[in-house]
């Protein structure tokens, strides 16, 4: 009876997990939801949820904190940071839009 | 038995007969969403998709090719400094993903009604969303001397990556010192619009190394370079003056596989050694066969918000067959995008809620004018929910100042990255 305890106590654990991942399901995930399909946007050149391809030169974006991903992309939209290609996209970005796409970056595991 | 353990045994017995039920009526009907088409747009929907849903949704993805080959960067192997394979990726990894899976066929039709669509094997597989991510085919009725026996073979597109582009390098390889390269090019929209002029750069690198008396003749359908036009320009005469010769204003309008002769619509003739011949383009047949190409008969009107078509529910079109608005590219980088935003939209609506309301969508395009430097043209599109499609955000995008190496090493990672995004 106790092992058969401890077995359905993990396969609830697992499922309660696994429940949780459930997406666009409460309230509170409409904002990571929203975070998740903007940063898709950047994607292409970043990686996918933040992680770069092996051998890509760029830093990865999962995992940095929300407030340098904020001023890195408010630095790309007043110039003062130099940049080829980021400051002309930046400036397709609310300041909105920026937090919630550094709020979903912040949270991830790099 | 303690009343405790008891009242937990019962307690996690109900919870985990709730859950179960209901882990088995969700396998049981998953939704299922079919797509045609692993290129740029088709595989990246499919893979978020998969990543979304944590696969809840039942996705096959139906592409006839063995592997994906990379329109991006394969102007680098005409210019020599890449090999197909360096482009080629295996399909295993997508085809691993939680809920996909992989169907090597060809589709070769639909019924919207039945919600069905065929295979080439006589099978047919039903949908309740299906998303067409067909690429573009070409309209090689336009060109008479097309249908000459022989002259497909002879004179060459390689706007789809693959045995053309390996086929059109040999072409140039096989050329003599002071023979002249002829790339003609159709009125926009087509695919890749940098694509022709950084074409001429890639052949005009090796020419100047191997071949420095041959010129590249550029007969441009449209009255000017369609696509970062003044850094091409500048690129041609700084880098290469004398091999690239521009010619605006050039709308082929037949050709003779014979003596190798492109004729213009106003008559005019110009004769070369090899012709690469970039034909018109419309969205790939199946999507017009289907009766979705309702923008001029060429391309595949969506709604911006869910690439939904306009035209028939529950289908769903991406990629270059769509009629694009303003100042949106058919780029692969694009395609990648209106995947995104239509697997998320899919999501919502297989949920019977509406699609996210603001989409947002970016260009990224490089292009390589020579082995090593490169120029970027970049953009961004957000929804216009009073004028129903995208718009280029004001403010937003630009070009290179200059080719430069530092983008060229960006480009690679941009390879890299959206292969992965979109691949693995």
């Amino acid at each position: 009876m106790a092992s058969t305890l401890i077995a359905n106590a993990r396969l609830a654990i697992v499922l309660a997990v696994l429940a949780a991942q459930y997406p666009g399901a409460s309230q509170a995930q409409a904002g990571d939801d929203a975070g998740r399909r903007l940063y898709a946007s950047c994607a292409g050149c970043h990686g996918t949820e933040g992680k770069t391809a092996p051998g890509s030169s760029l830093p990865p974006l999962a995992g940095q904190s929300r407030d340098a991903l904020v001023a890195s992309m408010k630095a790309f939209q007043d110039g003062s940071r130099p940049s080829t290609i980021m400051q002309q996209l930046a400036k397709g970005y609310s300041s909105d839009q920026i937090d919630l796409i550094a709020g979903y970056l912040a949270q991830l595991k790099n | 038995m303690k009343r405790r353990q008891f009242i937990q045994a019962l307690g996690m017995g109900a919870m985990l007969g709730t859950v179960a039920s209901r882990a088995s009526g969700a396998s049981q009907a998953r939704p299922r969403v079919v797509v045609v088409g692993a290129g740029y747009g088709g595989a990246t929907a499919a893979r978020y998709l998969s990543l979304w849903s944590a696969g809840r949704i039942d996705i096959t993805l139906v592409e006839p090719n063995p592997a994906f080959i990379s329109c991006p960067l394969s102007n680098l192997v005409l210019g020599g400094s890449r090999r197909l394979e360096d482009l080629t990726i295996s399909y295993d990894g997508l085809a691993s993903r939680s809920g996909i899976t992989m169907v090597r066929e060809l589709a070769t039709g639909i019924e919207p009604d039945k919600r069905t669509v065929m295979l080439g094997n006589g099978k047919t597989l039903r949908y309740d969303r299906l998303i067409l991510s067909p690429g573009v085919d070409f309209l090689y009725d336009r060109l008479p001397g097309m249908r000459q026996p022989g002259a497909r073979e002879r004179i060459l597109h390689a706007w789809k990556a693959g045995e053309q582009t390996v086929a059109l390098r040999r072409q140039l390889e096989a050329m003599d010192d002071g023979q002249d390269f002829l790339i003609s090019i159709p009125q926009a929209p087509y695919r890749c619009p940098p694509g022709p002029y950084e074409r001429a750069c890639q052949v005009a690198h090796y020419f100047k190394q191997a071949k420095p008396k041959s010129r590249v003749i550029l007969l441009d359908g449209n009255e000017d370079v369609v696509s970062k036009g003044a850094l091409f320009k500048k690129v041609w005469a700084e880098r290469y003056p004398g091999i690239v010769d521009y010619r605006p204003s050039f709308n082929t309008v037949d050709v003779d596989a014979k003596s190798l002769t492109v004729v213009s619509e106003l008559g005019e003739e110009v004769s070369g050694a090899v012709i690469n011949l970039l034909p018109p383009q419309a969205a790939g047949s199946i999507a017009a066969g289907a009766g979705l190409a309702n923008a001029n008969r060429r391309w595949c009107e969506v709604d911006f918000l869910s690439f939904e078509s306009t035209q028939a529910s529950h289908i769903h079109v991406l990629g270059d067959a769509i009629q694009v608005a303003p100042l949106m590219p058919k780029s692969a980088h694009m395609a990648n995008q209106h995947a995104k935003v239509c697997a998320a939209a899919i999501i919502e609506l297989l949920a019977d809620r509406p699609p996210p309301a603001h989409p947002l969508l970016t260009n990224t395009c490089y292009s390589f004018v020579s082995d090593q430097d490169v120029i970027h043209v970049a953009s961004v599109h957000s929804y216009d929910a009073q004028k129903k499609t995208l718009i280029a955000v004001p403010g937003s995008g630009g070009l290179s100042a200059a080719p430069n190496a530092l983008e060229g090493r960006y480009a690679m990672d941009w390879a890299r990255n959206i292969w992965a995004d979109t691949l693995l």
